[in-house]
């Protein structure tokens, strides 16, 4: 997978991470990709429903030691 | 792309918490791309002052209405357990440890993201609030616009 713009969001708790993320992809084209690193454990379920809400694609997340990833396409 | 949807928000609520948890609701609804609007009226106005003392042209009830008020977010009492202010000073001392932004700066960020911040002139006449104690770039309307904006709203909350 081609990333386009990392994201970094641990540490930070609500709403910060999707407000940030909503930053960075309107940074990009339609089709990039965003990776966004986040440790609050509301951003999975805030992610996906915020993607799938505005018109983006939630491609692939992963945990791995306590921090989630997530890529986002830019719809 | 398809006509974006709306947000509202009564902040009728002058208490730190409650005027959080606004702010969290509407700058979440900014990043999901909704147009928003905070219609702030009676003791939610007091989120709205600046926090230092601005002279106006005040009745001698108004000016003791403006010092027994709070002087903007930052001076907000709790819902619950404010304890004569030790609440506030222990809840903000959470938020920082917790990485969350305090109140101040979430109203700074709801600007940043073109939130609308709506001022209601009535009680800005009862409480004898006076446009030049309240932050820059807050409208000042009555209840129609805000219903203009309610009423094709998708998520309309009373705080």
């Amino acid at each position: 997978m081609n990333i386009d713009k990392v994201l970094d969001a641990k540490g930070l708790a609500c709403p910060m991470p999707i407000v940030k993320t909503k930053k960075a992809i309107d940074g990009l084209e339609s089709g990039q990709i965003l990776e966004v690193l986040a440790t609050d454990k509301g951003a999975k379920n805030d992610l996906t429903a915020w993607a799938a809400s505005t018109g983006h694609e939630l491609v692939e997340t992963k945990e791995e030691n306590g921090v989630l990833y997530f890529y986002i396409k830019k719809g | 792309m398809t006509e974006r949807k709306k947000t509202t928000i009564v902040l009728f609520s002058g208490d730190y918490d409650k005027v959080m948890a606004a702010y969290i609701i509407a700058n979440g609804a900014a990043a999901y791309d909704h147009e928003v609007t905070i219609f702030h009226t009676f003791w939610g106005l007091n989120a709205l002052r600046k926090d230092e003392e601005i002279k106006a042209d005040k009745s001698l009830i108004e000016k003791m209405f403006g010092k027994m008020m709070p002087r903007g977010a930052n001076k907000l009492g709790l819902s619950k357990m404010n304890m004569a202010g030790m609440g506030p000073k222990m809840i903000k001392d959470v938020i920082k440890k917790h990485n969350a932004l305090p109140l101040p700066q979430l109203i700074e960020m709801a600007q940043e993201q073109d939130i609308k911040l709506v001022a209601c002139t009535m009680t800005m006449d009862l409480l004898g609030l006076k446009q030049e104690e309240l932050l820059k770039n807050v409208e000042l309307a009555g209840v129609a616009a805000y219903l203009a904006d309610a009423e094709d709203g998708n998520v309309n909350l009373f705080i």
